[in-house]
């Protein structure tokens, strides 16, 4: 188990991550909660990505492209905030069920 | 065990646990101070791969800027009864279940590539010619964690960790001769300069200005205009 890191550990890390955060995104019912799951999924694909870059001949294209997730993942935060603002504001909450006014 | 296995073990474990946490915790604020422990130890793990801007710009954008806005956002909209709102244990047994599922086919995809053989395929496809597993002789600077500055110029549009380190035989990087080096780039058969990132850089400058405006405008307080302030 302790052997050499390869590639595969970096995967199993980003995987848990990205499994860790969809859970946390479809079962929170809190607003940021949500918010949170978004940022473990988007860490474990950065994981993936920077050890692509690393082992593997893809260079330093993978580390650039984990620097544009984590700046849109910086703008998603600052806009879902703000929606979040808005709906505790219109509701006196932030449980995400009771937004339900636009289900048909 | 060698200082890598043991800061990649100590860094793995943090951020799964802190992870895991954060899915299982309750409370909201507790969940935040799970996730700047996992961000951070992702950072880490950045690190270990030699990326260091990467892993300062993980520390400084997440650890000190997003996860700073989520715990401003907690605040703000933490209410008494409802900073705890809370899934039934039905549903969470069965987010369990579908996650390990998940978990499982995400394992089983990762073990059932043979990674270096894709990496070899991918060298072959890139560069014409069998350069072996891993990164190609010359100048690679994620090698020597010295990211910096090709990140810069590849943000600029230029890419000269790529075009120094490829189209080249791998005799003439053993020597490590300048004169030999610089006539390999220039006098190639076919010299075709790498493509960088600028035309991403001006779309994400953009979006972030937007991001800035919209981010405001939804946020202002608003203010309840009077029927008598208007007539």
């Amino acid at each position: 188990m302790f052997s050499d890191i390869q590639l595969t550990n970096y995967l199993l890390v980003g995987a848990f991550l990205f499994v860790c955060g969809v859970v946390c995104m479809t079962t929170k019912r809190n607003g940021i909660g949500i918010l949170m799951g978004v940022e473990l999924v988007l860490n474990g694909a950065n994981i993936n990505f920077i050890a692509f870059s690393r082992y593997t001949p893809l260079g330093l294209d993978g580390q650039i492209f984990s620097l544009f997730v984590i700046v849109l993942a910086a703008a998603e935060a600052a806009v879902a905030l703000a929606i979040a603002l808005n709906f505790y504001n219109n509701h006196l909450s932030i449980d995400v069920d009771r937004g339900d006014e636009l289900q048909g | 065990m060698t200082s890598e296995q043991f800061l990649f073990w100590l860094f793995a474990v943090l951020t799964c646990g802190g992870a895991f946490a954060v899915v299982i915790t309750q409370n909201v604020v507790r969940m935040a101070f799970w996730l700047i422990v996992s961000l951070g130890s992702v950072a880490g793990l950045f690190f270990l791969l030699n990326a260091d801007f990467l892993g300062a710009a993980q520390l400084l954008i997440y650890v000190g800027g997003t996860v700073v806005l989520l715990i401003f956002g907690v605040m703000l909209t933490a209410s008494g009864p409802y900073l705890q709102i809370k899934t039934s244990p039905a549903e969470g047994f069965l987010a369990g279940g579908i996650a390990f599922l998940f978990l499982v086919l995400i394992v089983s995809t990762v073990y059932a590539v043979d990674w270096d053989h894709k990496s070899q395929l991918m060298a072959t496809h890139e560069n014409g010619q069998a350069t072996g597993i891993g990164p190609q002789p010359g100048y690679n600077p994620e090698q020597q964690g010295n990211t910096t500055r090709p990140i810069a110029f590849a943000l600029l549009g230029m890419r000269p960790d790529k075009d120094l380190a490829s189209n080249q035989p791998a005799d003439l990087m053993d020597t490590g001769d300048v004169d030999d080096l610089s006539q390999a780039v220039y006098m190639g058969d076919e010299m075709e300069l790498s493509t960088g990132y600028l035309l991403v850089f001006e779309i994400i400058s953009v979006h972030l200005l937007v991001v800035l405006v919209g981010a405001a405008y939804l946020a202002r307080a608003k203010r309840r205009v009077d029927a008598s302030e208007v007539a």
